[in-house]
């Protein structure tokens, strides 16, 4: 696992120009950079479908588009669907090399959405997911997703979330899909090999991307890579991935940086009373140690 | 492979799946749904003997299947999928997605009741609420129509690049025997050219579709839709005229029979107006003038083609198996638009029969017709029970 002092190094991969500079993300919003390292190394072999999210905006007003590849927008519930009919689609005209992919949101992922995914999951479309998790449904203004975590305030819980953040990579995993990962852009290195590794793999692929949403969750506009690599320190976004179902593997996780300092920075939690984050320090831990087991069994 | 032109006995659900085979679609997304489940099946099965080369996918819903029907179109292959009520209406989003896209799309709908109540009856309310989708839509009234608009259908909406739905009814047409003649696959290769688009997702042309528009933008982009379905006005009657010369089946986009010298001409669509030939010919054997006017192309709507069949005529009346409520019948409803301001437009009587799946005979329709010719006409659609 690599140490704080080793992971501050700069970012130095190979990248393939697809994703370009003008995009309409906010500045410093997380997910351009996760756009940028997934997009540059799929590189331009590669069809997009996108769903309405932030991920739409990003991929720019017609006739302007900030990737150098084919992008198809679909519904908000449709995209895993849509990938994999791109994909029959190129298996029918002999093109089975080019590379279907979804980047959808969390809410068009864990909810919406995800009637499709768990099915083209099930059917073993050879489709690369990604999920820009960002934690609520920002583009119609920060309302909850069954990716909020517990206690957070969104629009439509502006007492703060009462229940907990769904495990879609859990849930991924149960299907013994090829490859489930979890990344998040403060750690580029680890994200642009998974994307690597995922693109070497066939079947049904899905990476759930932190990328942290300055606005929904009140973040400074320099803060996102910062409160990703938290998310990993705190352990309540641990980076690892999943084989089959059954090989697991941790690729960052925490290094026992108490939960305040992830939570503090954000004004989405700055409600929060002392109970409260003990909760979510419990939580946190409880889970980590279930993954820790789960690693452990099958290393 | 279908070497020569075979007769077979076949329901109108087999039949629809054999001139999706003879089409040649290369991805295939569907989802079950009484009473079009017999179209799925066959297709499955002809795809396992090997007779039928297409990529077939079983999504979890309606709603996903169209969704893949549209990329896949996109992305330049032939696709083709079929459902019926409550699957239609999943798919509503999709339907104005793939217009929109102008993916030319070919689907099978079986016209089944809409819940709640649950029901399984014959009735068009389910394909007439997507009147509004940018969808062509065709309604067939047999077995063998319904075989040859499926090709039909794919002729006239890859020239448009739109969609085309083709309609029949649930048990009457999906589910009845009858003799058809299956075209072979070189007559069909004849007449409908592989699908190869100009413009398709493909990394090497390197096009998008869907990102966000301005005003200007979207308004163009309808007004460009609308002007497609205008087209296929003559597209379609072409394609028709075209299949007519190759196999001698030819049935028009709005198909007039004995309707010269008629008292009452009786417009409808799909298995009705199979029953309202019968009806018809018995009348005219006992000197009762009644014509039969079946509107075979619903969308685009054929208003120019109804004016001039209907004008002068004594009375016209519209028999609707569907019903929208606050307003009536659908067909009555559209005619009336359609005749509107008319020099010389005739008294319209507007009947709601046939409203879930009730039996619609030549007696009723005889009853009907006289009640027309005595009465006078009233604006709203009225109920009818046998
Ligand atoms: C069927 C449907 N319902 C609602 C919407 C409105 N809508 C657009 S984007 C969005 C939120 C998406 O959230 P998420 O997937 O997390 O993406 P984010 O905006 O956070 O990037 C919603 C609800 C829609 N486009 N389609
Ligand atoms: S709202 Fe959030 S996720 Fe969306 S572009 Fe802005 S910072 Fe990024
Ligand atoms: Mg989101």
């Amino acid at each position: 696992m690599e140490n704080k002092a080793n992971a501050a190094r700069y970012y130095d991969i190979h990248e393939e120009k697809v994703f370009n500079s003008g995009h309409q993300a906010c500045p410093g919003c997380g997910q351009a950079l996760a756009f940028r390292y997934v997009l540059n190394t799929m590189g331009p072999e590669t069809i997009a479908v996108v769903p309405p999210s932030c991920a739409a905006i990003i991929s720019g007003p017609q006739p302007y588009s900030s990737m150098r590849i084919p992008v198809y927008q679909t519904t908000l519930e449709a995209s895993a669907a849509s990938a994999a009919g791109i994909k029959r689609a190129l298996i029918a005209r002999g093109k089975e090399h080019v590379h279907a992919i979804a980047i959808a949101g969390d809410g068009g992922t864990y909810d919406i959405g995800f009637q499709a995914l768990s099915s083209a999951a099930e059917r073993g479309e050879d489709i690369i997911y990604f999920c820009m998790d960002n934690e609520g449904y920002m583009n119609t203004g920060t309302q909850k997703s069954s990716s909020t975590p517990r206690y957070a305030y969104t629009t439509s819980t502006p007492g703060g979330k009462p229940t907990k953040k769904k495990n879609l990579a859990e849930i991924m995993a149960a299907h013994q899909i090829p490859y489930v990962a979890t990344a998040t852009v403060g750690f580029p290195d680890d994200l642009v090999r998974k994307v690597k590794k995922a693109k070497e793999i066939k079947g049904t692929r899905v990476i759930i991307i932190l990328t942290p949403c300055l606005d929904g969750w009140g973040l400074a506009d320099n803060a996102s890579v910062k409160i990703s690599r938290l998310a990993v320190f705190t352990g309540i976004f641990p980076l690892y991935e999943v084989e089959n179902g059954v090989k697991y593997t941790l690729t960052h996780g925490s290094d026992g940086t108490p939960i305040s300092a992830y939570l503090k920075p954000q004004r989405r939690y700055r409600h929060l009373t002392a109970e409260q984050i003990d909760t979510i320090q419990q939580e946190v831990d409880e889970q980590y140690d279930i993954l820790l087991r789960r690693v452990k069994c099958f290393a | 492979m279908i070497s020569k032109p075979t007769a077979m006995l076949l329901t109108g659900n087999h039949a629809v799946s054999y001139g999706a085979m003879l089409a040649r679609p290369k991805v295939i997304p569907i989802y079950p749904i009484t009473p079009q489940t017999p179209i799925a099946e066959k297709l499955t099965e002809l795809q396992l003997s090997g007779a039928l080369e297409a990529e077939t996918m079983t999504p979890e819903s309606e709603h996903s299947a169209m969704a893949a029907c549209i990329t896949a179109s996109l992305a330049g292959v032939r696709v083709f999928t079929a459902t019926a009520s409550q699957g239609l209406m999943l798919m509503h989003e999709m339907l104005h997605y793939a217009s929109g896209a102008r993916a030319p799309i070919v689907m099978a709908n079986v016209n089944r009741t809409i819940g709640s109540p649950w029901g399984f009856w014959p009735d068009q309310t389910d394909s007439l609420a997507q009147r509004d989708t940018g969808w062509i839509h065709y309604y067939t009234e047999s077995a063998q129509e319904s075989l040859d608009t499926v090709l039909q259908a794919y002729r006239t909406a890859e020239q448009v690049s739109l969609p085309a739905m083709v309609i029949h009814e649930a048990f009457y047409v999906s589910h009845s025997l009858e003799v058809v003649e299956v075209p072979s696959h070189a007559m069909v290769d004849s007449y409908l050219p592989p699908f190869t688009p100009e413009i398709m997702l493909d990394p090497s042309i390197n096009r998008s579709w869907g990102n966000v528009v301005n005003q200007e933008m979207f308004w163009r982009h309808r007004k460009y839709l609308g002007e497609a379905m205008e087209q296929t006005l003559e597209v379609a009657a072409k394609a028709d005229a075209q299949w007519k010369e190759l196999t001698g089946r030819g049935y028009e986009l709005v198909e007039a029979y004995r309707c010269a010298d008629a008292e009452v001409i009786i417009v409808t669509m799909g298995s009705m107006a199979g029953t309202t030939r019968e009806a018809v010919d018995m009348m005219r054997a006992r000197g009762l003038a009644a014509g039969l006017l079946k509107v075979r192309l619903f969308r685009p709507f054929p208003v120019q083609k109804l004016q001039s069949l209907l004008k002068g005529v004594p009375r016209v009346m519209i028999m609707d198996r569907n019903f929208s409520p606050g307003l009536g019948g659908v067909l009555h409803q559209e005619v009336k638009a359609a005749l509107y301001g008319m020099k010389k437009a005739p008294p319209l009587y507007g009947y709601l029969v046939g409203v879930g799946g009730l039996n619609v005979s030549p007696a009723l329709i005889e009853k009907l017709v006289r009640r027309t010719l005595r009465e006078k006409a009233e604006i709203n659609s009225i109920w009818v029970g046998e």
